[in-house]
Formats: structure tokens, sequence, C-alpha cells
């Protein structure tokens, strides 16, 4: 491997390892990246039954350095770092801007009150480090952005044993026993216990020029390589956001089911947004983000017009999901929408009955709706 | 590059028609067709007794990605439909000049045949898209 800072910008280091396990390629924000490797539903179901691996080199990484790191993501995030106490504990949350709009979602690890490690998404790249760096002006903080490091994210029911029998005698012991949301750095190896899928797993940040090694020998330890495709069904299932879908600069953390990643509880915290989305908290109008489930055939598409007694809400994720043998999506609709209603969608001119329930259909290979 | 045998006849909406004599063809999709599609998850067909024609979009092949019509190649009689399709729509994917297969049609003009595509004439369809 040469200089990785050589690389065409817009291909991870991975890519020739992507062509050569027969890729197909599609843009993504700017990345040439894999949507799979023939069936994306033969990479989903790996991910549920046994393991699958992601490339996710593209994705942010940002370290926050520096004596007002923990007083700067106080101000940043809309969850409260300050309830981080031990080290390596990981953080999932959103920064928004003064209208309380969404700006990204977000991974915070917390190694100490001085030292902390951001993963945010590639697709806001450009507007997040100009945001954290105008945010930054009067703390005391270095932001470094870590282009030299990939991704590989290995998740599934075998995943941390697969993993396990490539690591060193020192990383081993460094990973024991490792509960969800944490990490770890273990030699070269940035280890957390985070993913995008629902299931169990690593997500593990390397030096680039390691990672086709890495990936080679998750290859043969019996990991299937899966493409954004399944990552996108996946993290569906599991009811977890897709930035630019579920949520945007003009949408409420509270209209987008992450008012569980909002602090409350420190009233002198004065974060960014706190103001506009406390208002809305109080009045209690702002529409919500649910699970619509359709058990007949057809596919909810994203976009899609929701017909409820209380108004028109809109599906903002929607996909077949090939765990449950059914469509399920996420929607945006009033407030007043109540679990196990059924509403109607309206699919290529007919409306549909749906039923309504927690944004959260499949966990852990099961099924939880 | 896609598989487009040349024993079959073709429409530019890449449906393939195969002639089985007594003025009965069977129809599905191509292959380029499924390879854009992605994995099929559901596959809506016609009725066996409904009268098609030549364009009417008889048919839904819903995969992972989108819905897409598809559309009949000829005019006739549906005379059969593969029912394997409703349990496992993943043979359009798999197979889709064999065991995908979507449906068969009893023609009412058996020279509209000559009217659809050569393999060498849906390939260049394919090259212009």
């Amino acid at each position: 491997m040469t200089d990785v800072q050589k690389q065409d910008p817009n291909k991870t280091v991975l890519h020739a390892k992507h062509l050569e396990a027969g890729a197909k390629m599609v843009d993504f924000h700017g990345w040439e990246m894999p949507i799979n490797y023939g069936s994306q539903i033969e990479e989903h179901h790996a991910v549920r039954q046994d393991a699958g691996m992601f490339d996710v080199s593209h994705m942010t990484i940002v370290d926050i350095k520096g004596d007002d790191a923990k007083a700067f993501l106080r101000r940043l995030v809309i969850n409260d770092v300050a309830k981080l106490d031990v080290a390596g504990k990981a953080l999932y949350t959103g920064m928004c801007n003064p209208e309380g709009g969404v700006i990204d979602d977000l991974i915070v690890y917390f190694f100490t009150d001085t030292d902390y490690r951001l993963v945010v998404n590639s697709a806001t790249r450009e507007k997040d480090l100009a945001w954290l760096n105008a945010q930054s002006a009067d703390f005391d903080v270095t932001i470094t952005e870590r282009p030299e490091f990939a991704m590989i994210a290995v998740q599934g029911p075998t995943a941390k044993d697969k993993v396990a029998t490539l690591l060193n005698d020192a990383q081993k012991a460094a990973v024991e026993g490792m509960k969800p949301f944490f990490s770890v750095q273990a030699d070269d190896l940035f280890i957390a216990t985070t993913g995008y899928t629902g299931e169990a797993g690593y997500e593990i940040a390397l030096p680039a020029e390691q990672a086709a090694d890495l990936w080679q020998q998750l290859l043969d330890a019996g990991v299937k390589p899966c493409g954004l495709g399944a990552r996108d069904t996946l993290r569906l299932e599991a009811g977890m956001n897709l930035y630019g879908l579920d949520m945007d600069e003009t949408i409420s953390p509270l209209a987008a089911n992450m008012a569980w990643t909002i602090s409350w509880d420190d009233e002198d915290r004065n974060f960014v947004g706190k103001d506009v989305i406390a208002e809305q908290r109080a009045a209690g109008d702002q529409p919500k983000l649910v699970g619509l489930v359709l058990e007949e055939k057809g596919v909810l598409r994203s976009g899609l017009k929701v017909v409820t007694p209380h108004g028109e809400g809109t599906i903002t994720s929607g996909t077949f999901s090939p765990t449950l043998g059914h469509s399920i999506a996420m929607a945006r609709v009033p407030r007043a929408v109540k679990l196990e209603d059924t509403v109607q969608v309206e699919m290529r001119k007919k409306l549909v009955d749906v039923k309504v329930i927690k944004p959260s259909f499949v966990r852990n290979g099961k099924k939880v709706c | 590059m896609s598989n487009i045998p040349s024993e079959l006849k073709y429409a530019t909406s890449h449906e393939w028609v195969r002639n089985e004599g007594d003025g009965i063809v069977t129809v599905g999709i191509t292959e380029h067709a499924q390879e854009l599609l992605g994995d099929m998850v559901f596959v809506e067909l016609p009725e066996v007794g409904d009268t098609v024609s030549t364009g009417d979009d008889c048919a839904v092949a819903e995969s992972v990605k989108a819905a897409s019509d598809i559309y009949a190649p000829v005019t006739g009689e549906i005379v059969e439909v593969n029912e394997d399709l409703e349990d496992s729509p993943e043979l359009v994917n798999s197979d889709a000049f064999g065991d995908g297969w979507m449906f068969k049609v009893k023609l009412d003009d058996p020279a509209e045949l000559d009217a659809l595509l050569d393999a060498e004439g849906y390939q260049n369809s394919i090259d212009e898209e």
C-alpha cells in the first residue's frame, strides 16, 4: 500500500476489495460505495443470522481535545456528555441549530474530560466541520478530522466471535466483556460496540493502510461483505434514523424520535437550540416519527402520503423488511396518532391500511413489533 | 454484459417473449432488467383470462429498490401465470429467462412477434440508454 493521501478522495481505501468481491458500486453523496455484492437480501440475512461487514470508511471521525472539550460538547449536542464518566463510553445524540433543527446525528465517544471522539455522517461532513469550528470559537479546544482512519463495521450474532479469531491476546483482553456502546483503543484498532443494524458487533477504526488486510482476514473468517442496500434495510428494521430522510435541519429532534437523546436534567446547561426545543416540548405540538407496518403486498416508500383522522403525514423511510417478509416504514405523523392505530398510505393511487407501531421492528434477529 | 439469448424476442421496455408455438408466447423480464431492479420482493401478475393489449401495464415487479410496471409486449389473452413467483419472487433474479417467467399470452395476431426486437436490436436499445 502506498501513500493513502494520494487516493482519490471519493474512493475509500477498500475500493479495490469491493470490486474484487463483485460489488455493484454507486455514488453515495460523492463517495463511490458498494450498494450490494449480488443480493442485498442475502447480505441482510447474513447480518441477522451470522456476520456481515460494511465499509464505513466514508464516515467522518473528528477528535475534540482541550481544556474546554467537555464544556464545548455540553453546548454543542442535545444530550449531556457530563453523563459520560467511564472511559470509552459512547453516546448517541444530535446537534441542532439555534432554530432547533437537526444539523446531524452523531456518536460521541468519551475518553477523558479533555478528550472525545465524534463520528458524524459523511453526507454532512462539510457543514458539520464548519459548524463545529464556528461553535468552538469561544472554547479552548482543537478539532481534528481523522481521514487517515478507515472504518469497518462487523455486525451479526457471530460477529464478535469471528473478530476475536483475528485479535492478539492484548486486544482480546481489551474487548473482553465490553458492554454495548463502549469503545477501546487496542493497539492500532479502535474497537467500539456500536453499529447501525440492531445486532451485536463492532465498528472498528484503524489506520487506512491496514484496512484491506483486516477486510481480507474477516472475509477469510467467514464474514460476508454487505453493501449500502442491506445497511439501509437493517437500520430501518432496527428503527434507526437516516439523516437526510428521517430528519434534517428543518426538523426538530422531537419530531424525529430523538427526544430520548436530549438531556434536560441540568437546567443550567444551555445547548444550541434549547430555547426552541423547550418551547416545542411544552406545547406538545410537534409531529412524531412512528413505525408503519404493511402486511399485505407492496412496499412503503419514502415520500408517500399518510392519511390519518388527525391530518396528513409523510413516510420518511420505507422498505421491504427481509426479516419480517413484508414492508415497514418510518413516518412523520400528527402527534395525536396513537400506537396500534390503523392509518392509510396512498400507494399507486390506492389507499392501503397500515398499522402504527413504535419505530423499532427487529432487534437481535427477532421481531419486536 | 448481460446475457441476451438469441432465440427470444424483446421489447424496449425490457420484457422478453418466447414463441412456444400454437400461437402461445411466454413473457418475462430480461436479465438486464432484473439487474437494474435488484432483489425482487413481490410480483403482481395478471389474472388468467384477462385480455391485454400491446403496451398495457399488466404486471408489477416490486424490488427492494422500486416498483416497476411490466408492459404487455403483445396483444392477446392471458392463458397462464407463473404462480411460483407468489412465494419465490427471487426466481426473477436467479433465472430471469427460465423459472422467473411471468405469464403466457395467446396471441391475437401471431404476426405481432415480427415487430419485436431480436437479441441484437435489444442489445442496441440497452446501449442507447
